[in-house]
């Protein structure tokens, strides 16, 4: 009799509730925990075996992989230039708009290009741009992926002789990490020239020579250098992470919206965390 | 490629499986046959019947070398193939063709770029061969016509068909085939047949040398006069049904190897 109360709860509960509810916040944070330790591994192994692969296959069967990695480099590059276009007319408006109001009162106007650089070169357009490429061609790397792997093609592939690795994470890798180099310098120079734009609209007495030698002086070598290896290594970050959601096991139709969002939510902690490495370096350099 | 330059023994088996326990391709933990012992040799024509779900397909994956058995030995000429992507055993994995049910040809590429891919991939052929090539493999299929189109817009058949072609690209020495009969219509199911007689035989695309093939199937009656090496999976067993020592059979007798039991 107690048995068949007991199963009969769990029906109950199975049926109306996933029943996964912990029995204390301690076990519920280790859980968690536990779960989050694995994935990073997994990720983190994953993360290796691509880079190994792209190190070691680099150049191998250029007829196949390079039109590949162009296809990916205008999914993650080329299409996304309007928008990023429209938002640098944003960024330079946002910045300007908020600093022109701020530093006139403390008669500062002077330094609008210093702040520029150090908000949109250091900061904010490698990361927006990550945000974007993520949002807009990471996203369909986990479910272009997960319908790969789904419909037995990762399989043919093996079977053709053809490392997957090699043939679907590569080329993105390499797509992703260009078209966010790209469309960050396109970004900031949009943002930089609109900036000026809302300057000279909102009567600052600033004259472009003046604008653009703020700038200048203001940048050193280490913002390219950093520009450089940050924008690589957030579309890279992004591929292996998207890809990695895509590809680690096999998706069930339902699967994939939430393969999709852990795939985003870990991507963007993955930036953020190379942007603060990399606020490091500069404190340090 | 790499040439293969190794002394090829002609009788060593080209794919052997000892006390193999074959592994689910959906569920790597379940088990979908056990103690399978099996050795292919040059020249052979198998086919391997058994109902749904009796582990066809991933006997085929186990021994094209995509789906490690779960305990025994797998050698594919005579090399053990561990998991993942070894670029040293590329050369031996590529003696092997698998063409899947249905296909499974690449969804963003045209049936032709499908074809060229493992060429493209492997070889450092020139343009104009790789064109001939890949037109020579689909006229073999009688699927020129559609070479532009993606496999989307094709049927099922016409995409086994394709698959095939891909298959034959690198001239394999061996060709799996997974249930290359199932859902096709009688004058698909008869170009099938006599297309892979005269494979076995040898066939102009492959320069006319004699492919080992092994296919599977979901009725074991039409491969009667083709095949001339007969097992069927069933109840997580693998049994040899007939040798070339010993091949009368009649279509009831193949029914029962595959059933279990006289069909009314």
């Amino acid at each position: 009799m107690e048995n068949g109360t007991a199963s009969e709860t769990r029906i109950e509960t199975a049926f109306f509730w996933p029943a996964r509810a912990s029995r204390s916040y301690v076990n519920f944070i280790g859980r968690r925990l536990i779960r989050f330790v694995s994935s990073l591994h997994a990720l983190g192994a994953f993360a290796l075996i691509s880079l190994g692969v792209l190190v070691s296959k680099f150049g191998a069967a250029r007829p196949v992989i390079y039109p590949i990695a162009v296809t990916h480099l205008a999914r993650s590059g080329l299409r996304l230039l309007p928008m990023i276009l429209f938002l640098s007319l944003a960024l330079g408006l946002v910045i300007i708009g908020q600093t022109v109001s701020l530093l006139s009162r403390v008669g500062a106007t002077q330094f609008l290009g210093t702040v520029m650089t150090a908000v949109v070169v250091r900061e904010l357009g490698p990361l927006l741009t990550a945000l974007i490429v993520l949002a807009r061609a990471g996203t369909a790397n986990v479910v272009d992926l997960g319908t790969a792997r789904a419909l037995g093609e990762v399989e043919a592939l093996e079977v053709m002789g053809i490392d997957p690795i090699h043939y679907l994470v590569v080329p993105r890798m390499i797509g992703m990490a260009l078209g966010v180099f790209a469309l960050t310098v396109y970004l900031m120079l949009g943002a930089l020239a609109s900036g000026y734009l809302w300057a000279f609209l909102q009567d600052v007495p600033l004259t472009p020579g003046d604008y653009f030698r703020q700038l200048a002086a203001s940048l050193r070598w280490i913002d390219f250098a950093v520009l450089g290896a940050k924008t690589f290594m957030f579309g890279i970050s992004i591929a292996i992470v998207t890809c990695y959601h895509g590809l680690a096991r096999m998706l069930r139709l339902e699967e994939v919206s939430r393969a999709t969002v852990s795939a985003v939510a870990q991507a963007v902690i993955v930036c953020v965390l190379i942007d603060a490495l990399f606020i490091v370096i500069y404190l340090v350099a | 490629m790499t040439e293969v330059t190794e002394h090829i023994d002609e009788h060593a088996p080209l794919i052997e499986m000892t006390g193999a326990a074959i592994p689910s391709l959906v569920d790597s933990d379940r088990m979908m046959a056990e103690d399978v012992t099996w050795s292919l040799h040059r020249g052979e024509y198998w086919a391997i019947g058994g109902l749904h779900g009796t582990g066809k397909s991933d006997f085929i994956s186990t021994a094209a070398g995509i789906l490690p058995p779960i305990k025994g030995t797998y050698r594919l000429f005579g090399k053990e193939m561990p998991p993942g992507f070894v670029q040293e055993l590329l050369p031996t994995r590529l003696r092997v063709g698998l063409v899947f049910d249905g296909g499974r040809l690449l969804g963003h590429l045209s049936v032709a770029e499908n074809v060229a891919l493992p060429l493209q991939y492997h070889t450092d052929m020139p343009l104009e061969n790789l064109v001939a090539r890949v037109r020579d493999l689909l006229t073999a299929v009688e699927m020129l016509a559609v070479a532009e189109q993606h496999p989307a817009s094709i049927n099922r058949n016409s995409q086994q068909r394709v698959g095939l072609a891909r298959a034959l690209g690198l001239k394999p020495e061996v060709l799996l085939l997974d249930k290359p009969l199932s859902g096709l219509d009688p004058e698909d199911a008869r170009w099938w047949l006599a297309m892979l007689d005269d494979l076995s035989k040898g066939h102009s695309i492959v320069d006319g040398k004699p492919i080992t093939i092994v296919a599977t199937a979901d009725d074991l009656r039409p491969w009667r006069g083709h095949a001339r090496q007969f097992a069927v999976l069933r109840t997580k067993h693998f049994r040899v049904v007939t040798t070339p020592s010993t091949p009368e059979f009649t279509e009831e007798s193949l029914m029962r190897e595959m059933v279990g039991k006289d069909l009314d």
